[in-house]
């Protein structure tokens, strides 16, 4: 046994002696990551307007911000995708319904303050009905409605629609998938299905009389009812908060992809039926994999909202999705760190090329608005990562790390072609 | 010895075409068969039944002491009770290393949530390096399994199965592109496995089936043809028409 086991410890060093080492400690990249992510955080707060020396806008800091839960919703697609084989392109339809689900409690208590604000000084007190009946022709007015759907029941309430943030994207996701695992329906037939789920609700939000404001969708997020705080601060709040579920969701992918259930729903990525007939049921798998994703994107919404100030049905439309694909993709799948890189990355540059900031090209016969030609050069630059760097931009850290220690097995070891060369050196 | 396995009046047609046709099988529980037969007999197919991938269109399927019906379960189900499937083709996680490989065939709870916070126990290690030991891969554990050799692979396979630890173990073609040398590994391996379980070989190469020393069953055309020893069979009109006829 003890002989055994110390053969294993020289032939297998990371599974050798119990594993007293915390998790984070043993996996360096969860370590390093969260160091970058600190100094990140750290760094912005200086350079702010809110808490620093104001280099950095209030305006940037939200986009900032915003990038932060697109890395974590990135997270979760690489989990679903990279890890577990499953090519989901409706993880915006779950972000959409965390932001959807703050998004109403942000709007039905700031329009509460501000009605019972402006009941004040009338002569008799308000009833509860007035100030109800106040807010909601408030609030639906726009689609022509003066009373409460149903679906707000819960608005007035915080903690019920923070738990609506993890529910509803879990809940869907747990039915949808499984529905369609259960059916055992796997890759592009997945794909198109989890398209038409994103595409069915982001339509029935578009009506206005789903009780959401259909296209008008949920306005003024960014204030946070009750709060005098200035946007500059609170855009800071908003920052931190973004950067600490980042964290808190990189350590949770990294822990669930690094043990046994790692090696499993690898497998599952790898070779389905082979997993199935070592016993485990691939479908359990799946939906756990699937419905974690869900809530990790929800909780990423609900974060991402506030800061976008506005939500409305076209963010769930079907190509949100894909962009999250071609964010994974580009940063290279199967690696947390390169979903995080591809969608900091990509939503960035995008947000430069779209904003108008990125200079226009004037070749003499046509002038090049990046405006209108980002999408394209996206579309290339997805293509071209796709055909010849598989492995996207985290793949970059691999040949670092082949340089730093060179493979010369079997290289020549000098003029001298009479010696055993490696053979001799090993014995 | 007791009956493990028992097929009686199994179908199933594929489009009309009848891959097995009223096929009954049976096997002990510490008995080591080999199913031989040409092309299209139905040998995967049988497997295919047994392991749950497919369902028969007739015919039942009974397994153990308690002679509970398969035909019911999933595949993973069927694992579960104890039933082993290698395939032809050698199909390990070449991702990922051998050690992981092999823990993950392991014989322990298998639900997303105990394997979530599972920790391989030292029991569990000790028991992983005894199994790579047993195939002779102890010096490759900490290898990806995709930079094994074909045959390191197929054993890889073997002893992932002996870590499921079933009852019975179907294997497709072990010895399919393997050197002599690996064939008579495997050989051992088999035989090895088949003092304590039930072993079904399905193999095509004569030769390698006649190492193995057991009782052949002749398939043909989605039944059984002949049943016997090696030579019983060999010499049985039927079976040399079959094999040499066409």
């Amino acid at each position: 046994m003890t002989d055994q086991t110390s053969t294993l410890s020289a032939s297998y060093p990371d599974g050798g002696a119990p594993r007293a080492k915390p998790f984070v400690m043993r996996h360096p990249s969860v370590l390093i990551f969260l160091a970058c992510l600190a100094i990140f955080t750290v760094g912005v707060t200086i350079l702010s307007e809110g808490f620093g020396i104001g280099v950095i806008s209030t305006s940037f800091i939200k986009t900032l911000g915003k990038t932060l839960c697109l890395c974590l919703v990135a997270l979760a697609m690489d989990l679903v995708w990279g890890y577990t084989g499953i090519l989901s392109l409706g993880h915006f339809a779950f972000f959409g319904l965390g932001g959807y689900a703050i998004g109403m409690w942000l709007m039905y208590e700031r329009t509460r303050l501000i009605v019972v604000d402006s009941m004040a000084n009338a002569a008799l007190p308000p009833t509860p009905q007035e100030i109800s009946d106040g807010i909601a022709t408030q609030i639906f007015g726009v689609v022509g409605a003066s009373e409460f759907p149903p679906v707000w029941a819960t608005a007035h309430s915080l903690p019920l629609q923070l738990l609506a943030v993890v529910l509803l994207p879990g809940l869907l996701a747990l039915v949808f998938g499984w529905l369609a695992f259960r059916s055992r329906v796997t890759g592009v037939y997945l794909s198109i299905l989890t398209q038409a789920m994103t595409l069915a609700l982001s339509l029935y939000l578009f009506q206005n009389d789903s009780g959401l404001r259909g296209n008008n969708g949920l306005s003024g997020l960014q204030n946070l009812p009750g709060v005098s705080a200035p946007q500059s601060v609170v855009s800071m709040w908003f920052l931190w908060g973004s950067a600490l579920a980042l964290g808190l969701g990189y350590v949770l992918c990294a822990w669930v992809v690094s043990g046994k259930f790692g090696s499993v729903i690898r497998g599952i990525r790898d070779d389905e039926a082979r997993v199935r007939f070592l016993g485990y049921s691939v479908e359990g798998y799946k939906l756990f994999v699937f419905t974690l994703t869900a809530v990790i994107a929800g909780i990423a919404g609900a974060l991402y909202y506030p800061q976008a100030g506005i939500i409305n049905p076209a963010e769930i439309a079907p190509i949100a999705s894909i962009y999250l694909a071609v964010w994974v993709a580009i940063g290279g799948r199967g690696r947390l760190y390169g979903a995080v890189i591809g969608a900091a990355f990509v939503s960035l540059v995008s947000t430069w090329f779209t904003g108008g900031q990125a200079p226009d090209i004037n070749l003499g016969f046509y002038t090049i608005h990046w405006v209108d030609w980002w999408l394209i050069l996206l579309g290339l630059s997805f293509v071209l990562v796709t055909l010849f760097f598989p492995k996207g931009i985290g793949g970059i850290f691999d040949i670092i790390a082949e340089r730093r220690t060179p493979e010369r097995h079997g290289a020549d070891l000098g003029p001298d072609q009479g010696s055993l060369r490696e053979q001799e050196a090993d014995e | 010895m007791s009956r493990l396995l028992e097929v009686s009046g199994v179908s199933v047609s594929f489009d009309g075409f009848k891959a097995i046709n009223n096929l009954s099988f049976s096997i002990d529980t510490a008995e080591l068969r080999a199913v031989i037969g040409p092309n299209g007999a139905g040998k995967t197919t049988f497997m295919d039944i047994v392991t749950g991938k497919t369902r028969p269109d007739e015919g039942s399927v009974l397994w153990g002491d308690k002679s509970v019906s398969l035909l019911r379960m999933s595949e993973a189900k069927i694992a579960q009770a104890g039933v082993g499937r290698k395939f032809q083709r050698p199909t390990v996680f070449e991702d990922q290393s051998v050690f992981d490989n092999l823990l993950m065939a392991l014989k322990n709870n298998r639900t997303p949530w105990s394997v979530l916070f599972y920790k391989p126990s030292n029991a569990d290690k000790a028991r992983v390096v005894e199994l790579a030991e047993e195939i002779g891969l102890e010096q490759q554990l900490a290898r990806k399994s995709g930079e094994l050799s074909h045959g390191q692979k197929q054993w890889l396979e073997i002893g992932m199965l002996l870590a499921q630890e079933p009852q019975l173990l179907l294997v497709d073609e072990p010895a399919a592109g393997m050197t002599p040398a690996e064939r008579e590994h495997t050989t051992d391996l088999l035989k090895e496995a088949a003092k304590t379980r039930a072993v079904v070989v399905v193999e095509h190469d004569m030769e390698f089936v006649r190492r193995l020393e057991c009782k052949v069953t002749v398939l043909h055309e989605g039944s059984v043809l002949a049943e016997g020893s090696i030579d019983h069979v060999t010499q049985n009109k039927e079976v040399i028409e079959v094999y040499l006829g066409r």
